[in-house]
C-alpha cells in the first residue's frame, strides 16, 4: 500500500456511458475519495457490483472487481473478505438490486456484520430496464408498469436495517460531494458492515426525486443535535419516515466484525502442494 | 459371491435406528469386517418407518442385495417392510413384551427371537438403552464377539462419561444372555474376524475429505438432503485448516459467497441437490464466464421439484451438462463409488483452477447414505496431487499487462486459459464481469471480441480434452458379446451383478464412466459389443441419450426411478430380460 495514493488511481480509462447529469457520478467520485483517504489502493481493493446502472460503477473504477448478476452482489462482497480479510470491500448497488431481488441478502449481510463498505444509489427508479417502480419509489409514483403508481408504501431501508441489527447506518446525497465522501469514509472505518443509502438521482426516468426535491428536503444531522450511538434517538429519525435525513445515524461502537468473532484470520489463498500435512487424521478418524 | 451377512435395524424415525446401526457397523470395521449399509428413511423427523441395513462379509461388499438375515424390529411395520427380504432361516428380534408387539406373528420357517428389550435395558441401568441390549442379543445369533461392540460405544457414548459407556455395555450383555439362556438355538450365522483395519464412511463424508485435502478453503452452502452430509463433515474441520464452513441464507447467496471467496484466491466449493442446483444456475453461467474456478457438488435426489428427497435418482445429468441459459462450458464429474467420492473431488478442484472454470461434481443419494469400508490406505493423502494453473506472481506481471500497464485476466491464449491473479497482488487489479467483456475484463458487444472469447472459453474445454485422462473403470470379460455401462453409483450393484449373470451362464463386459463431460470416447467399445445397455436411475435414460449421441447408435436401456438403488440381484435379472427381448421389463420395476 502506498502512501501517495490519489483518489483519480481509482479511476479506469473507461469513459462512464452514465446519462449526462445522472446521480451516479458523484456517489462514484466520493466512493473513489473515500477509499484514497483511508489508506487504500487499487491493490488492496474489491468493488463489487449488482446489475443496473448503479452496478456499471467496476467498470469505471480501477481495482480488483467483480460485476455480478442481479441483487447478489453482497454475497460475492462476504465471499471475498472472508477469504481475504486484508482486503478492502467495497459492494454497490441499486435500489432494485439491493431492496428488491436482493433484499434477502441484504437482511443477511447486515446480520453477519462482515467488515466491508455496501453502498446503495437509491434513485427511486428502476433505470437500467427503462424506468419501472423500484421498492423505494412512491406510492403514487405512475411509471410504465404501475399506471397508478405501486399503490404500496415505499421500503424504508434503513429501518429494514436496523430491524436487521445494523451497526452502522447513514444516508448520503450524491451532489453534496464533501459530505458524501465523507460519509462513505465513516463506513469504510467502520468496524464491522458499513451501510450507506445514498441519494442518487436518476434524471430520465425519474422527475419526482429530483436534485431540486433532495436539495430542498434534506436535513443534515450534523446540523441537528443528534448522538448516532443512542440507538433510540436513531430509530426515531428512521422512523419519522417524512424527512430525508443526512449523515450517520446510527453506529454501534462496541461492533466487532463477524469474521474477527469467526477467529478468520488469513489469506485462504495460500495453500500446500499437495494435502495439509497430518491429513491421514481425516482418515484415521473413520476408525 | 462373498460370504455375506445381512443384518438391518428397524422401527420409527427418533428411535435411534441410525446410531444403532451405525454402532453395530463400526464394531464389524473394526472387527476387520467389510461393511456395506444403506438406509430406508422418509422424509421426516419422528415417526414414519425407517431402517439401517448393514451387509457384511470378509471380502469388499460394494452393493445391496435382497436378502436379510437378521432383523431387529422396534415395530411390527419393520417386518412388513422387510417381508420380502427375509427368509426362511431368517432371525427377527423383537420386544414382545411391548404392549405394540404383543401380537407379533413371526412368518413361517424365520424365527423369531422375543427379547424384552426395554426391561433388559432398564435393568443395565435405563430404557434408552433397547436398542444396544438388541445389538448384544444379534452379536449371539450372529455369533460375533461381542467385546467388539464395546469400542464402538465407547466412540458413540464417551463423552458421556465413563458410567454411560458402562451401562451400555452391560445393556449389550444382558441382550446376549437372554439369548443365551432362553434360546437354546444353533444359529446358522458366524461372523469371522481377521486382523484388518478399516475405515467406514459414506460418500459426503468422502467429498468433504477431499476437499480439504485438495485444499479447500472457503465452503458456504444451505442445508438439503442428501447434501447436508457434506457441510456437516466439514464444519469444524475446514477451520482447522485456516478456513472457514458459511451456512448462507439461501443457495443463490452459497454459491455467490463461494464465487467471490474463489476470486479472492481461496479453493472454494458448494453442494447441494436438485432444488439448490435450480437456485444456483444463474451464478452458474456468471463462475463460467467471469472464468472463476469453483466446484459444484450435487448430491442429486428423486426430482422434479421437491420429488423425494429422501429416495435415489440420478435425474439431473442433463442439468449438469446443459442447465443454465446461453452456452456454458463446464466440467461435469460423477464418481462411481464411495472412495471415488474423495479421489474425483481432489480431480474437481485441480479441473477448476487448472481451466478456470465451473466443475460440477455429481454424486447422488446411494453414495451419500451409503457408509462403506475401506484400507485407510485408499486414501492415501500422499497421492493428493494440487494444481493451482496459471497464477500470475508480482514479477511476471508485466508479461500480462497490455502496453498500458493493464493487467488481462481474460487475455486469449491458445490453450484457452488466462492468467490470473489473486486480490492484493501488486499491479494486478482488473474487473470481470458476466456481461460479455474484452481481455481486460470490460463490457463489449464487439463481434470480434465475442467471437474470440466464446473461442476461448470453449477451447479450454477442447484443451482438457487433449490434456487430460478421460478414462473409464472396467470389470467383467472384456471380450463379451454384451457391453453393460453406467455412471455414478451403479457401479457397486452392477460389479456383483456380473457374478450373478456369470453364474446363469451370460458374459458381460461392464464399464463404468465417472466422466460425464468431457467424458472418454466408447466407440470401439461399442462397436465391438452386439448389446449396448446402460443403466441408469432415471425414467428416460439420460446418460444413454449422451451415448448414442456419441455413437450414433441406438442403445438398450435399464432404468430404475422408483427411488430406491439397484440391487445386483435386481440388476442381473434386468439384464437377462433386457438380453431376452423381454418387453417392458423396466416397468416392472416401476412398479415394484
Ligand atoms: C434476474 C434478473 N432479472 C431482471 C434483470 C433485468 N434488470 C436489469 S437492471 C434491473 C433494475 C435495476 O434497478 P436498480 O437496482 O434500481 O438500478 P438502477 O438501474 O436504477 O441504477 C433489472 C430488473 C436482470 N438483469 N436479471
Ligand atoms: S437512466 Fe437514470 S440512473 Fe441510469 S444512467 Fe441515466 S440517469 Fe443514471
Amino acid at each position: 500500500m502506498s502512501s501517495d495514493v490519489r483518489f483519480t488511481d481509482f479511476k479506469s480509462d473507461k469513459q462512464p456511458t452514465w446519462c449526462p447529469g445522472c446521480g451516479d457520478f458523484g456517489t462514484m467520485n466520493g466512493m473513489m475519495k473515500a477509499l484514497a483517504e483511508t489508506g487504500n489502493d487499487p491493490d488492496n481493493t474489491f468493488v463489487v457490483a449488482g446489475i443496473g446502472c448503479s452496478g456499471k460503477i467496476g467498470t469505471y473504477m480501477h481495482s480488483y472487481a467483480l460485476h455480478g448478476v442481479h441483487g447478489r452482489a453482497l454475497p460475492v462482497g462476504i465471499g471475498v473478505k472472508l477469504a481475504n480479510p486484508d482486503l478492502e470491500v467495497m459492494v454497490a448497488g441499486g435500489d432494485g438490486d439491493g431492496y428488491s431481488i436482493g433484499a434477502g441478502h441484504f437482511v443477511h449481510a447486515v446480520r453477519r456484520n462482515v467488515d466491508m463498505t455496501y453502498v446503495v444509489m437509491d434513485n427511486r427508479i428502476y433505470g437500467l430496464t427503462k424506468g419501472q417502480a423500484s421498492p423505494t419509489s412512491r406510492q403514487d409514483f405512475e411509471t410504465s408498469t404501475t399506471p397508478e403508481g405501486p399503490q404500496m408504501p415505499p421500503v424504508n431501508p434503513l429501518a429494514l436495517a436496523l430491524a436487521s441489527g445494523a451497526t452502522f447506518i447513514a444516508q448520503s446525497f450524491s451532489s453534496d460531494s464533501q459530505r458524501h465522501a465523507q460519509i462513505i469514509q465513516e463506513a469504510i472505518e467502520h468496524d464491522g458492515f458499513g451501510f450507506v443509502n445514498t441519494y442518487s438521482p436518476c434524471v430520465t426516468f425519474n422527475d419526482v426525486d429530483t436534485y431540486d426535491y433532495f436539495r430542498d428536503s434534506i436535513v443534515d444531522l450534523d446540523e441537528e443535535d443528534h448522538d448516532p450511538t443512542d440507538r433510540e434517538a436513531a430509530k426515531e429519525k428512521i422512523l419519522e419516515g417524512d424527512k430525508e435525513y443526512m449523515g450517520v445515524i446510527y453506529q454501534d461502537d462496541d461492533s466487532v466484525p463477524w469474521e474477527k468473532r469467526e477467529g478468520i484470520e488469513g489469506d485462504m489463498s495460500d495453500i500446500p502442494d499437495g494435502a495439509p500435512e497430518g491429513a491421514m487424521d481425516l482418515v484415521r478418524e473413520f476408525y | 459371491m462373498p460370504e455375506d451377512l445381512n443384518w438391518a435395524i428397524g422401527g420409527e424415525a427418533g428411535d435411534g435406528i441410525d446410531s444403532t446401526g451405525k454402532i453395530f457397523a463400526q464394531a464389524l470395521s473394526r472387527a476387520g469386517r467389510h461393511v456395506f449399509t444403506s438406509k430406508d428413511f422418509a422424509s421426516r423427523i419422528r415417526g414414519g418407518y425407517t431402517a439401517y441395513k448393514v451387509r457384511t462379509s470378509v471380502d469388499r461388499v460394494e452393493s445391496v442385495v435382497d436378502r436379510l438375515d437378521i432383523l431387529i424390529a422396534l415395530t411390527e411395520r419393520t417386518i412388513d417392510e422387510n417381508m420380502d427380504e427375509l427368509h426362511e432361516g431368517s432371525v427377527i428380534i423383537y420386544d414382545g413384551e411391548r404392549s405394540t408387539m404383543e401380537d407379533v406373528e413371526v412368518p413361517e420357517g424365520m424365527i423369531g427371537l422375543s427379547v424384552p428389550l426395554q426391561r433388559l435395558a432398564e435393568d443395565a441401568g435405563g430404557a434408552i438403552m433397547a436398542n444396544v441390549v438388541a445389538l448384544g442379543a444379534a452379536c449371539e445369533v450372529a455369533n460375533f464377539p461381542i467385546e467388539n461392540l464395546d469400542e464402538s460405544l465407547e466412540k458413540r457414548f464417551g463423552d458421556k462419561g465413563e458410567a454411560i459407556v458402562e451401562n451400555n455395555k452391560e445393556a449389550a450383555r444382558l441382550g446376549q444372555q437372554h439369548v443365551q439362556e432362553e434360546y437354546d438355538h444353533d444359529f446358522d450365522y458366524d461372523i469371522e474376524t481377521t486382523d484388518n483395519d478399516y475405515v467406514l464412511l459414506n460418500g459426503d463424508e468422502a467429498i468433504g475429505m477431499g476437499a480439504i485435502a485438495a485444499g479447500c478453503r472457503f465452503y458456504s452452502g444451505y442445508p438439503i438432503t442428501p447434501a447436508t452430509d457434506v457441510m456437516e463433515y466439514m464444519t469444524g474441520r475446514v477451520e482447522q485448516y485456516g478456513g472457514k464452513v458459511v451456512q448462507a441464507e439461501d443457495e443463490l447467496s452459497a454459491i455467490n459467497m463461494a464465487l467471490g471467496a474463489a476470486r479472492a484466491g481461496a479453493r472454494a466449493m458448494t453442494a447441494t441437490s436438485g432444488p439448490g442446483i435450480d437456485l444456483m444456475t444463474e451464478t452458474f453461467g456468471l463462475v463460467a464466464t467471469t472464468e472463476t474456478p469453483l466446484v459444484i457438488c450435487d448430491v442429486q435426489r428423486s426430482g422434479p421439484s421437491t420429488g423425494m428427497p429422501t429416495k435415489q435418482e440420478q435425474g439431473d445429468l442433463n442439468m449438469a451438462l446443459y442447465g443454465g441459459h446461453g452456452e456454458v462450458p463446464r466440467f461435469v464429474v460423477a464418481p462411481t463409488s464411495v472412495s471415488e467420492c474423495f479421489w474425483k473431488t481432489v480431480e474437481a478442484f485441480n479441473y477448476a483452477e487448472k481451466y478456470q472454470t465451473p466443475v460440477f461434481l455429481v454424486s447422488d443419494l446411494a453414495l451419500a447414505v451409503t457408509e462403506q469400508t475401506f484400507p485407510p490406505e485408499e486414501f492415501d493423502m500422499d497421492e493428493v496431487e494440487i494444481e493451482r494453473g496459471k497464477v500470475v506472481e508480482e514479477d511476471e506481471i508485466d508479461s500480462w499487462q497490455n502496453e498500458k500497464g493493464q493487467f488481462q485476466p481474460h487475455f486469449p491464449t491458445a490453450d484457452g486459459v488466462s492468467p490470473r491473479t489473486f486480490p492484493g497482488t501488486t499491479d494486478g487489479a482488473h474487473m470481470t464481469t458476466g456481461l460479455e467483456h474484452d481481455e481486460l475484463g470490460r463490457r463489449t458487444e464487439e463481434e470480434e471480441v465475442r467471437i474470440e472469447q466464446v473461442e476461448k472459453r470453449t477451447q479450454k474445454v477442447q484443451t482438457a480434452k487433449e490434456e487430460e485422462d478421460w478414462d473409464y473403470r472396467e470389470f467383467g470379460d472384456p471380450d463379451a458379446d454384451t457391453l453393460v455401462i453406467s455412471w455414478g453409483s451403479n457401479e457397486g450393484a452392477m460389479r456383483e451383478a456380473l457374478g450373478f449373470l456369470e453364474e446363469r451362464g451370460t458374459d458381460v463386459r461392464f464399464i463404468s464412466v465417472p466422466y460425464i463431460f468431457p467424458r472418454p470416447d466408447l466407440s470401439e467399445e461399442i462397436e465391438a459389443a452386439d448389446d449396448v445397455i446402460v443403466v441408469e436411475c432415471n425414467a428416460t435414460g439420460q446418460f444413454a441419450d449422451v451415448i448414442e449421441h456419441d455413437v450414433l447408435e441406438r442403445v438398450q436401456r435399464v432404468n430404475k426411478y422408483n427411488g430406491v438403488r439397484f440391487k445386483a440381484d435386481e440388476l442381473a435379472t434386468e439384464i437377462e430380460n433386457t438380453l431376452a427381448g423381454a418387453d417392458a421389463s423396466s416397468q416392472e420395476v416401476e412398479a415394484e
